[in-house]
């Protein structure tokens, strides 16, 4: 009997110490979250308030882009951002991946040219500069017109040449 | 950030201009004649080299965005020294103030919490040998890309994108179970502190399963360049994913699609497709000693030492043939043989000072084969270098001068 009862205590503490949640760290504010939270998804989830448009994303590049990316977005030192189709095949060509070819949705440009660009100033730029570039940048990939506005209604409309050829392995198939 | 193919282009121009010993060293010391005749030097604070030996990393490019590889060819064993591991970053190594530092979860949780670097050392503890390895280890072995590869290569500069510590913190599930993730959440982005905030998106699962919240490194604080003071460790998995300088984890039903797992470390298919979220490593062995720049000294014997690994758990078998590929022999496995660890393998080989190309195969518990370059090459393009694991071969002329022969595979 006494046995048992000590069975059901080591039993009990067992479950308290599964479900132990240590009492360790601070309960994370919506100011907390909103001074970190810079995650853009395909859908618009996480696209700030304000807007650009290609004419001024023009400039915003001449001055912040081309001299590591090239006129037009080619020929720059670093990656080629527009003047490659999509090819047939990428298997049995080598193609240079841009964002014309080879970025399935147009969210991942706001996420990432906000969050790292440019190089040697990441993080500087305003809401409204990152819309105008990547207005700019879809222009010249062919994929908006000359006239186009980037804002959170615009931007997740824009449908990316290469999003259809994207698949997920087989690691992770089951969680779609 | 930089282009990948100028990258590589400006990497190779890099190991062409960097000799393999490095000037910064000091002189060579002088030893005594006889060591026992004269009176040592007092120990110190910080242990150093002995100043014979010259170890040092491989670093392709002076710049932020750039990479640092380990010299495989010098090492023995399979814990890579701190010092001498691999380093791939998007943005250069960020200085962070650990009394300043948090990590933030929050998204589908309970709960979201920031805990502080003294917290997260408080949790319950665990260590783990693992390896991590870059997404883009090997580009430079890829065949079939219109020229051959370079052949005057150590095996540090071939696959030295990889190397092995013992990583030591809090395991992903404690802190999940700390929050409360819902039950609806499927993924999870991890976020650096760096000037990138490089970001990438993991199954929650993993999360569950064996990812590590880790801030040291075989016993030390982990060092900047591995994400001082917190790293994601993903046992396994590609380098990429395993975010340094972790700050946020931002749970989520849906993947967030970041530029590294779309536009970057993704696998373009024969068939015109592409795939994502290709996380787990194959199983892959290397052979770092007789390379480049070994010259055998005569016919005889010699020990063809490696490494293997495998990200779907252990290796069960490494083959070496010294004969091109026609006989296989089995090779010792070095004790203890590590779930997504590296393992040391050995084996003996006469040479009869003849030409010979050899090489290694590695076989994991699930049966998973690494595959000769023809083959792996069958489902994979020159578009795509990301994930090689294919067989590496080495050749020995007839002066036993050992270089590079993953041309003679093509």
């Amino acid at each position: 009997m006494k046995r048992a009862a000590l069975l059901l205590l080591l039993i009990a503490s067992g479950i308290t110490f599964a479900a132990e949640r240590f009492g360790l760290g601070t309960p994370a504010s919506a100011d907390d979250i909103a001074r970190w939270d810079i995650d853009i998804k395909p859908d618009g989830a996480g696209l700030p308030p304000g807007q650009g448009a290609v004419s001024e994303g023009v400039g915003l590049y001449d001055q912040l882009c081309l001299a590591c990316h090239g006129e037009n977005g080619q020929d720059g030192q670093y990656d080629q951002l527009a003047g490659a189709p999509v090819p047939e095949e990428f298997a049995t060509t080598f193609v240079k991946r841009t964002i014309g070819n080879y970025w399935p949705y147009a969210s991942t440009l706001f996420d990432y040219v906000r969050r790292s660009m440019p190089q040697t100033q990441p993080g500087s730029l305003t809401d409204d500069e990152v819309y105008a570039l990547v207005a700019y940048l879809l222009y010249l990939n062919g994929i908006v017109d000359a006239d186009a506005i980037m804002n959170s209604e615009s931007l997740p409309r824009v449908e990316m040449p290469a999003q259809s050829r994207f698949y997920w392995s087989d690691e992770v198939a089951h969680l779609r | 950030m930089i282009n990948r193919r100028s990258w590589f282009k400006k990497s190779a121009a890099a190991i062409a201009s960097v000799p393999l010993v490095n000037a910064t060293f000091a002189a060579t010391p002088s030893a005594p004649l006889d060591s026992t005749k004269v009176l040592g030097t007092p120990p110190k604070e910080v242990g150093t080299r002995s100043g014979f030996e010259k170890l040092e990393r491989l670093v392709y490019a002076r710049e932020a965005s750039s990479a640092s590889a380990t010299p495989l060819e010098l090492l023995n064993g399979i814990i890579t020294p701190s010092d001498l591991h691999f380093e791939r970053h998007h943005g250069g190594i960020p200085t962070i103030d650990p009394d300043r530092y948090a990590l933030l979860i929050h998204g589908l949780v309970d709960r979201p919490l920031k805990f502080s670097l003294t917290e997260l050392k408080r949790f319950p503890a665990e260590s783990r040998i693992c390896f991590i390895e870059c997404s883009g280890n090997g580009g430079r072995a890829v065949l079939g890309r219109g020229a051959p590869v370079a052949e005057e290569v150590t095996a540090g500069q071939v696959d030295g994108l990889f190397s092995t510590s013992e990583w030591t913190g809090v395991r992903l599930s404690t802190l999940f179970d700390a929050v409360g993730v819902k039950r609806k959440a499927k993924w999870f982005l991890a976020e650096g502190q760096d000037s990138a905030v490089m970001s990438r998106t993991i199954p929650v699962e993993k999360g569950f399963d064996d990812a590590m919240i880790v801030y040291a490194q075989n016993g030390e604080p982990l060092r900047p360049g591995q994400g001082y003071p917190v790293r994601l460790l993903l046992p396994g998995w590609e380098g990429n994913a395993q975010i340094k300088w972790l700050r946020r984890i931002d749970v989520s039903d849906t993947p967030f699609f970041s530029r590294e797992e779309t536009s970057k470390y993704t696998d373009a298919k024969t068939d015109g497709r592409i795939e994502m979220f290709s996380f787990v490593m194959a199983p892959k062995s290397i052979i770092t000693s007789p390379t480049f720049p070994t010259v055998l000294p005569g016919k005889g014997w010699n020990e063809i030492r490696g490494l293997a690994w495998t990200g779907h758990g252990k290796i069960a078998k490494v083959e070496v043939s010294t004969d091109g590929g026609n006989r296989w022999r089995h090779a010792a496995l070095q004790a203890p043989v590590l779930s997504k660890g590296t393992v040391r393998f050995r084996i003996p080989w006469q040479w009869d000072g003849k030409p010979a190309l050899f090489m290694s195969r590695a076989t994991d518990e699930l049966g998973n084969v690494q595959l000769m370059p023809g083959v792996f090459a069958d489902n994979r393009g020159p578009a795509t270098f990301y994930h090689n694991s294919a067989i590496r071969a080495w050749k020995v002329d007839a002066s036993g001068r050992v270089t590079f022969g993953q041309n003679e595979l093509a």
